[in-house]
This record gives C-alpha cells, structure tokens and sequence, in this order.
C-alpha cells in the first residue's frame, strides 16, 4: 500500500463520514429530545435525493439545492405532525413502531412514484470537479463535504449553546414536563428539531449520492441504520458526538473496503456498535444517566 | 394426572380441529387447482410462527427484540445444508465444492429443523449475554445490527464451501404435504404457548410490567430474558428453516431488515401480547397482500384509465392501512387477549338476553 493510496482512501473516508454524521445529527438530537429511534430518517434521506432528481431536471442547481433542502424539511415534518405527535403519551415502543412503518410507506411510496429501478442522480459541475494532488485524484465535493459537516456542527452547536431556541431544546430533552411548566412550547421544539435534522439530512443527502450516483428506494435504510449507530457511538443525544461518531462510521467502512472485505464493510458496523455499547455505552461524549424507580 | 372430562368446549375444539383438517384435506386433493390457496396458507403459517416467536420477546417479555431476520436467514441455510438431496449438491456447489464433513450428511426435514432450532439457541445464548444487558432500543437496534452480521457472514466467500456464498442454496425439497407445514407451525406455536402459561411465562410477564419490581420478586432478570431470547430464537430458526423449505432456497437477499419490520407489523397488527393476534395478525398481512393484488393492475372504463392504480400502488395502500392501525389501533385486534370460543358464546347470550327482553316489552 503506497502513501497516496492510503490518503485516497482517507479522504473518502472523511468525504462518506461527512454526509453519515449530517445524518446522524438527525438521529441524536430526535433522539435526545423524544427519545425514540427515528426510522424512518434514512428514508427521508433517500427521498431527498429523489428531490434532487427531480427538481434538478427542472431547475439549475443555485435554485434547485435550496427547494431540496426545503422540501425534505417539510417531509420531516409532516412525518412528526402526523406520525408521532398524536403518540406523544404513548409508550415508547408505539413510537418506534409508528416510526417503522412510516419507513416502510416510504419505501414503498418511492417504490410507486419513481420504480424500483435505481435513477441516475444529477451531476452538479461545481461539486464533480476533479482535483490532482500528486498521485491522488479527487472529485471536489469529496474535500468539501467535512469541511460543510464541521462548519455545520460547529453553527449547530452555537444555536444549542447560544441562542434562546438552544435553551429550550436542551430544557425539553432533559425533563419535558418541566419545560412545558416554564413555558416552553414544547411542540414547537420538537419541530424545529426535525426542520434542523431533516435539513441536514438533505445536504448530508447531496454529498452522499453526488459521490454514489444512483438512488433506489432502499438507498437510505441500510445508511440510516449506520448513521443511527454512528450517533450511538458519539454518545447519543450529543452532537459533536454523532460528527465523530459518523466520521469513524465513514473511515472505517471505507477501509474495511479497501482492505478486501466488501462484504463485510456493513457488518463491521454494528460489530462496533455491540463493542461500544458493551465497553461504554454511553458512547464517547455521551452522559451518565441513571434510571429512577 | 387429571381425567379429560368431555364438555362441550372439548367437543366443540375437537369438531373445530376436524374441520381443518377436512379443509385442508380437500386443498391436498386438489393441490393443482388450488395450489395458490396452499402457497398463502403455508406462508402464513411460517411467518405466524415467526411472529409469535418475536412476541414471546416484544410482547410478553417486553424486550424490544428486532433479531428475528437474522436467525431465520441463519435457519434457512443450516435447513438447506442438511435437507438437500446428496446428488445434487455437486451441481448447487459447483463454484466452492461442498466441504466433505457436511457433504454426505442428509437428515429428514423436522431433525434438520431441531438442529438448526438448536444452533440458534445456542448462538442467541452466546449474543444474549453481552446484548441483553442493553436497555429497549439499544437492545432493538443491537439486534438488527447481529442479523446484518449473520447476513454478512453467510454471505462471505471465505465460507463458500459451506453456504455457497452469495449463490445461495437451491434445489432444497418442498413440503411433502400441506398438513407437514401446517403440523410443524401448530407444534411450534403450541410449545410457545406451553411455554408462556408456565410460571416461567409468569416471569417473562413480570418482567414486562416492571422489571425492577420483578426483581424486588426475587426474579433473576438475566436469566429470564437469556431464557425468553433463547426460546425465541430457537423459533425463529425454525421458522427461518420451514422458509427455506417453502421457497426451496435459502438467499442472504430474502431475509433483510424489511423482513423483521414486516414480522413486527404483522405482532402488531395482531396485538402485542396475544399469541392468537399474532397468528391472525400473520394470516391477515399475508392474506391481504394478495387481496389488494388487484390495485397493482391498470384499468380502463373505454378510453379513460383509472389514476393511481399501477404497480407499486398496492403497497402504498398496504403501508397507509398498517399506519392507519398503528396511529389509531395500537392496541391491535386482540390487544392482549387471547382467542376463545367463549366469546361467540358470549355474544350468543348477549344477543338471545337482547331478544327475551324485547319478547317482555
């Protein structure tokens, strides 16, 4: 293995953790305040990159990247308006089970509208450039995408931090009722909750399919069930957590690939996950909590 | 031991017990002409075996378990190895060779479904101890992930000698009659039962409601749920097996996350916590997929095409129906009741009660 080899890989890696830890953000911060997995996140995903499609055939992509981005927040949306809300009291296993089957009608309503076939997805000039360094040749969006998902991170974590919305999120994920008692309106909360993960899901959406080139109906299952781990293994609940936890999710499948074992380039994440969970499950930046009877 | 009393309710089981198999009967007569009816009541019948398996987890311990793809593709492939005819293998395995240990070793179909039951439970012992520990949803999203591993390494050329790699298993022999499917699946769903009236069931329900109370009871927690894990994936082999027999091949490809979600759907449809919804739950979803199997098709009135109706459309039905239950019905049709008789008895007093009353108006 030669020096530029291993830098090749590194930057994909890093370029498929980028877009894994944009999504993976949905998953901690739902989960942080709800509590519940939210399934059917990687399928917003994979819708978003149909958006993509779509919208890219009608407009150029300065105006089409924002209607992506606007209308994978009105899904999320609507999925939380219609799905969960009327579940808020219920217990958390009817949660999780309303989240799976709006995953699978997802699946399925991409399976009607656009077949099973998988679409090309659209080009943008801009992110496709190639670049040369050396030996090592890469497309831009590969050197982008970190530097977008730490840029992100970083503004996310001054709204949690800094701002009266922050406040209110971290009130509601730590005692609900409480917050609800202060003032807080707690519905409008969570919403915000779901317009920040699923908008970054639409751009975590754009780097990862500019780099994959198709899309199919169950393009975004198999990633939201890595991104969901790579948020456990950040610490769940924790947001610099889950863009560690997606970049090591990213590099370690690309170079489980690279060193031959393709077919196990899935598996080896969830061997991560029962390691973490059993050496610390809290993850690497996650809290101790402790259960009151 | 207790003397079997004849009541009516005995009677009344055992004339129920004599209708299906006339029923079922008539179907293996007329296997030709009825052979669709057959393929739904077999599948239905594994996968109720499937589901009740994962309720003996979701709904009477109360462990959000999404393992069960993962063991019935493991099931799938062990059935396979040990069902198929010895003169073919040669011809299934003609990329990696069959390995010589297991080449000449063939079984009838129930002892290569214990053996793979037992495997399962062994490797759901083996899991259960490090996964266990983990509460709901770590628990539920720890198990997704170990069937993703098992599909994983079946799937690895490395043990291509063994499972075929991705070229899979085929040419394993199908059920010799409807009553062997439908025999083995009662067996299985009876010994669950057996198991969850026992004071271990007790246990697994004690665990349920509140499992710090269980413990204050004097409940080994660990213990309980290892055992109630186990059980289940001994099932869930099992059904995994029955599968592999019934499609007559065994593929990483059939036994994917879909297929655990699919089993949940039909535990909840069913009612979590009742081993007859699930049942029904299984025949229900399978049964109603083909029913809808019309909106896959596109009409015509003269020139004017009716919208929507194309393929795909039937699952997004499908999928809106089963939202539909979960948002509004969560409690399923059974809730947590079981099945009995004594309900249309019930509702036949309540009606005859309705009509004396009239009678003295």
């Amino acid at each position: 293995m030669t020096i530029s080899y291993f830098f090749q890989q590194l930057l994909n890696g890093l370029s498929l953790g980028g877009a894994y830890a944009l999504i993976a953000i949905g998953y901690t911060m739902v989960y942080g305040i709800l509590r519940m997995i939210n399934f059917a996140h990687g399928d917003v995903f994979m819708m978003a990159g149909y958006f993509a499609i779509y919208s890219m055939a009608a407009f150029p992509w300065q105006l089409s990247l924002p209607i992506v981005i606007i209308g994978t927040i009105v899904l999320g949306v609507v999925i939380e308006r219609i799905a969960y809300k009327p579940l808020r009291t219920a217990p958390r296993m009817s949660v999780m089970i309303s989240a799976i089957g709006v995953s699978y009608f997802l699946e399925n309503l991409a399976n009607y509208l656009y077949t099973a076939m998988p679409q090309s997805y659209p080009q943008i000039d801009i992110l496709k450039q190639i670049h040369t360094f050396g030996d090592i040749t890469v497309s831009r969006v590969t050197i982008i995408a970190p530097i977008i998902t730490i840029v992100l991170t970083f503004l996310l974590m001054t709204l949690v931090n800094h701002t009266k919305l922050g406040m209110a999120m971290r009130a509601c994920s730590k005692d609900q009722d409480t917050a609800r008692i202060m003032g807080i309106k707690v519905d409008r909360v969570i919403t915000m909750t779901f317009v920040i993960g699923c908008g970054l899901a639409a751009i975590g959406s754009i780097l990862y399919f500019t780099d994959r080139n198709t899309v199919q109906p169950y393009s975004g299952s198999l990633p939201g069930l890595k991104c969901f781990v790579a948020a456990v293994l950040g610490g769940i609940g924790s947001i610099p957590g889950a863009m560690v936890g997606g970049f090591i999710v990213g590099i370690s499948q690309i170079a489980i690939t690279a060193a031959g074992y393709s077919v196990f380039s899935d598996a080896f994440t969830f061997v991560l996950l029962i390691f973490i969970l059993i050496i610390r499950p809290t993850g690497i930046f996650g809290e101790k909590a402790t259960d009151k009877v | 031991m207790q003397k079997i009393k004849l009541t009516n309710k005995t009677i009344f089981n055992i004339a129920c017990v004599a209708i299906v198999v006339i029923l079922l009967g008539y179907l293996q007569a007329t296997e030709i002409e009825n052979s669709y009816a057959i393929t739904i009541i077999e599948r239905s019948c594994i996968y109720a075996v499937a589901a009740v398996s994962m309720n003996l987890m979701i709904g009477f311990t109360g462990q959000f378990s999404l393992g069960t793809a993962g063991f019935m593709c493991l099931g799938a492939y062990i059935t396979g190895i040990f069902t198929m005819p010895i003169e073919i293998r040669d011809q299934v395995y003609y990329l990696y060779g069959m390995a010589s240990f297991i080449h000449n070793i063939q079984v009838p179909l129930v002892v290569a479904l214990l053996i793979s039951g037992v495997i399962g439970a062994i490797i759901a012992f083996l899991i259960g101890w490090p996964v266990l520990r983990l509460k709901s949803d770590y628990l539920a999203i720890a198990n997704l992930g170990f069937s993703e591993i098992v599909r994983a390494v079946l799937g690895w050329d490395g043990l291509g000698k063994i499972t075929n790699a991705s070229y899979g298993l085929s040419n394993i022999p199908a059920f010799s009659s409807i009553f062997q499917a439908v025999i083995i699946c009662g067996v299985c769903i009876a010994l669950m039962l057996l198991m969850i009236n026992s004071s271990y069931g007790r246990a697994f329900k004690a665990i349920r409601d509140d499992d710090i109370a269980a413990e204050a009871m004097g409940i080994n927690l660990f213990k309980i749920k290892q055992l109630a894990f186990v059980v289940s994936s001994f099932f869930a082999t099992v059904a995994g097996g029955l599968m592999a027999v019934f499609l007559r091949s065994a593929a990483t490809s059939t036994f994917t996350v879909a297929l655990t979600y699919n089993i949940l759907l039909m535990v909840v449809i069913g009612g979590i916590g009742s081993v007859s919804g699930s049942v029904l739950g299984a025949f229900l979803i399978t049964a109603g997929q083909e029913w809808l199997r019309f909106l896959d098709k596109e009409y015509y009135i003269g020139s004017f095409k009716v919208p929507f109706t194309r393929t795909g459309f039937r699952m997004v039905i499908f999928s809106v129906l089963l939202m539909l239950f979960v948002l509004f019905w969560n409690k399923g049709i059974m809730g947590s009741k079981e099945f009995s008789f004594d309900w249309f008895k019930n509702i036949y007093k309540s009606i005859k009660r309705r009509i004396r009353r009239k009678k003295n108006v």
